[in-house]
């Protein structure tokens, strides 16, 4: 039985650490202003060279403002999972009645919460800075959050998983997911421009139906919701996987003593 | 009974740490775990925190098993260790907060309130943990431990680098949990003069095994020892002198 109560105490812990550093709160800001200005000029300048017929806005700068939607909730999962490897504080919780799926509970809503503010910022720039307006996607932007939420979910849990199984320096192998992800899914071009090797790989990764689908809706074809259907299928399947790999390697940690053990340095 | 321990075993590949030991600790009762480096002390009680899983035995903990009830036998106890400190970039006040919701604490605040004022902590309740000395630390993790009053204390070498009166404060807020609640205590030290003037029994653990068993204040001359440390260092260099395996 899951406890409110301990879900929330994980969630307060973020809050506490949030609330006084500014060195944790910038980057939820400060990425997603950049990523928005620098591909919102980018998006505009492709517009004017293009000539008419073109729509780099939403076709370009609205999957960047998704693209970083989905980093921005797998490094709210990976970044609170990093809290605790940082303070050594798994003894602590993990001796308390508190239990994996709470503590899991706790971070997803804690990246729920830092995702969603930034989504708002980039949202603001957007469409006030360069017009992009959201709801020209409309009934498809549901499975779009959806899919990159479950999926930004789902690799925060795996990341979160990596560095539990192989020590605290295997967050280095965490942090460039999203980049070695990015060109899979397609977020810049169709997946036809990849070979074929690449696009089965793409194929399976969620996020590349909902990119095929803002370049179809900016090019006046609509998206394809059979296509984001296999999107949120694939992201459920693989949240489910994520969480049944998160607690193998977490019972696999208690039988070794690793939880008892993890301290500042690679422990694997 | 605050805690029973039955044929608990934990093996690492080749190596026994714990070979099916037993023990109980009673309500209101302070046992010294005791033993040289690397005599499974740490090891046995990972396991009763429930962070490492033995391979064979079971720990009941106020009559619930933590294999199967875990939530409630943790929830029954608490710890402090000084290898593992509270988060130190949360004030005490909030890492309190942030365990007392975790174990379940009724009436918090007001829990809190009296941690805070029981272990001296008011004028440091607002500052980060981290930059607290060792012997503020130490009462920290101590209100932390107490916080749930929990039937099942468990210390790991509580008054490790601390001075002699900060040292003595602790053993005076341990004695005193120990006589007016209802928990037992399960305690690791290396400071034998401390564990005699706390500890109600001892257990001498020496390769995973429990050697002796008895009175810190009797147990010494019942072996021809002087005192508990010629005891200790009996027990560390030459196990097999002291006899047959008591437990």
């Amino acid at each position: 039985m899951i406890s409110g109560r301990r879900v929330s105490a994980i969630v307060l812990r973020l809050y506490y650490l949030y609330r006084g550093s500014s060195p944790r709160l910038m980057p939820i800001f400060v990425w997603v202003l950049i990523d928005m200005t620098m591909w919102g000029f980018m998006s505009r300048y492709l517009n004017d060279v293009a000539g008419p017929g073109h729509h780099f806005i939403p076709a370009l700068l609205g999957a960047v403002l998704l693209w970083d939607f989905f980093s921005r909730v797998m490094q709210g999962v990976t970044t609170s999972f990093f809290e605790d490897v940082w303070s050594r504080n798994f003894l602590n919780f993990f001796a308390s009645p508190l239990t994996v799926t709470e503590y899991l509970a706790g971070l997803v809503i804690a990246s729920i919460a830092t995702s969603a503010i930034a989504l708002a910022v980039m949202l603001v720039v957007a469409t006030v800075a360069f017009g992009l307006s959201f709801l020209s996607y409309g009934l498809a932007l549901i499975p779009f959050l959806m899919v990159l939420f479950l999926f930004g979910i789902c690799m925060g849990v795996v990341g979160s998983s990596i560095v539990l199984r192989l020590g605290p320096s295997a967050e280095w192998l965490v942090w460039p997911i999203p980049m070695m992800t990015a060109p899979f899914a397609g977020v810049f071009y169709p997946l036809s421009t990849l070979p074929r090797w690449m696009r089965a790989i793409s194929a399976v990764l969620p996020p590349s139906y909902v990119f095929e689908s803002t370049r179809a809706i900016a090019a006046g074809r609509g998206a394809n919701f059979g296509d984001l259907g296999i999107g949120v299928a694939l992201a459920f399947a693989y949240l489910l996987a994520a969480g049944w790999m998160f607690t193998r390697v977490f019972r696999r940690a208690v039988r070794t003593g690793l939880i008892a053990r993890y301290s500042a340095e690679s422990v694997s | 009974m605050a805690l029973a321990v039955r044929d608990l075993r934990k093996v690492y590949g080749e190596t026994v740490a714990v070979y099916g030991i037993s023990f109980d600790v009673a309500r209101n009762e302070i046992v010294g775990l005791l033993g040289p480096n690397g005599a499974g002390k740490t090891t046995t009680i990972n396991m009763i925190l429930g962070v490492l899983a033995p391979d064979a035995g079971t720990i009941r903990i106020d009559g619930h098993d933590l294999a199967r009830a875990r939530r409630q036998a943790l929830e029954r106890t608490n710890f402090a260790a000084v290898y593992a400190p509270l988060p130190g970039n949360l004030t005490v006040r909030q890492n309190l907060r942030v365990f007392g919701m975790l174990y379940g604490v009724r009436e918090l605040n007001r829990r809190i309130g009296e941690m805070i004022e029981r272990f001296d902590l008011a004028a440091l309740a607002e500052t980060r943990c981290g930059v607290l000395s060792s012997g503020e630390q130490t009462r920290v993790a101590l209100a932390k431990a107490m916080l749930n009053d929990p039937r099942l204390l468990l210390l790991d070498e509580p008054t490790a680098s601390l001075d002699p009166a900060s040292a003595r404060e602790i053993r005076a807020s341990i004695r005193a949990f120990a006589a007016e609640g209802t928990g037992g205590v399960l305690w690791t030290s290396h400071n034998m003069h401390e564990v005699q003037d706390v500890c109600d029994r001892v257990l001498f653990l020496s390769r995973g095994r429990i050697l002796l068993e008895g009175d810190p204040k009797s147990l010494p001359a019942e072996h021809g020892k002087e005192n508990l440390e010629e005891l200790f260092i009996a027990v560390a260099r030459e196990p097999l002198s002291l006899g047959d395996v008591a437990v």
